[in-house]
């Protein structure tokens, strides 16, 4: 039973399926919106880290760091512009949003 | 030193940590609750950073725990935590986009299954490794990313850099917010202040006061 790349790829293509499908269906919940992008990226991370190990090249891995690096800075950016929004309408309802009407 | 694990072992470890890796993704879009959502979406992480470390690249591991367990999660928690949201009311309309949300979620899912279930990487297409990973027994996986991230990648890293910095920047400028009525001490205000400006010398009349 030998786990190869295959093995890995399914699994971030279930995670990745995962994160589209929770941005599909929560639609007003900004937060677990933000939380499927995690997940998402997480895949990506995932199949780069597989491909780099399996391809026997480490330049995945660093590109997979530089991901994580973006995947904080958009959960950081994300939360701010959540607060923000909350702070201005007493919600987080997505639909809520087109309040400036542009 | 990488572990050495036998055959079973690591293909039973990597169904533990894929399935509950999966598992807990799907709790964190079906959750009602977000605070069990974040819960979950921490226990997704540290499983993917097991399936890190059965692949080799412990680093990415480490930092996989530190970035996202440690700083990422904590905020999301925070953030749930502090505002106060009906969650009941966002629920609406769960099940209104349940049958298309489904349909996308499950073609998509095909698709990619099929995609990496059928495909074979063709030998005469690889390139040899731009730098190949050395053995475990030479450098250890942080030295050896570190040696290509300082020198090769080093423009990328100081861009991630930027990055934070950017990210830092805006999250501070779009939280901070001028509260009125608050005394606040103002040292540009304090050290702008005179002798002439503060205080004030009156003749004062005898026997009347000001």
């Amino acid at each position: 039973m030998v786990i190869g790349l295959g093995h890995y790829l399914t699994v971030a293509a279930v995670l990745f399926t995962l994160g589209v499908f929770g941005i599909f269906i929560n639609r007003k919940n900004v937060i677990v919106i933000l939380m499927s992008i995690e997940l998402i990226l997480l895949a990506v991370n995932i199949n780069m880290v597989a491909f780099s190990t399996h391809l026997n090249d480490i330049v995945g891995q660093v590109f997979a760091m530089l991901i994580l690096t973006v995947a904080a800075a958009e959960a950081a950016i994300g939360l701010a512009i959540l607060v923000v929004f909350f702070r201005n309408r007493g919600s987080i309802a997505v639909e809520d949003v087109n309040m400036m009407r542009g | 030193m990488r572990l050495e694990l036998s055959m079973t072992v690591t293909a039973a470890f990597f169904y533990l940590f894929a399935t509950i890796t999966i598992a807990s993704g799907f709790m964190v879009i079906a959750s009602r609750n977000p605070v069990q959502s974040v819960l979950f979406l921490i226990l997704a992480f540290v499983n993917a950073a097991g399936l890190f470390l059965l692949m080799g690249a412990e680093f990415l591991a480490m930092i996989l725990v530190i970035v996202y367990v440690g700083a990422v999660a904590v905020l999301f928690l925070f953030v749930v935590m502090m505002l106060d949201v009906d969650f009941a009311a966002l629920r609406q309309g769960f099940l209104q986009y349940l049958p298309i949300g489904g349909l996308i979620g499950l073609i998509l899912l095909l698709e990619l299954i099929l995609v990496v279930g059928t495909y074979t990487i063709d030998p005469g297409l690889v390139r040899s490794p731009q730098v190949p990973i050395p053995s475990a027994d030479v450098m250890t996986n942080t030295e050896a990313i570190g040696q290509v991230l300082y020198t090769r990648y080093f423009y990328f890293f100081q861009a991630a850099g930027l990055i934070l910095l950017v990210a830092m920047i805006g999250a501070i400028v779009l939280t901070l917010r001028e509260r009125v009525g608050v005394r606040r001490q103002d040292i540009s205000k304090q050290n702008a202040r005179t002798q002439e400006t503060a205080v004030e010398v009156r003749k004062v009349p005898f026997r009347q006061g000001i």
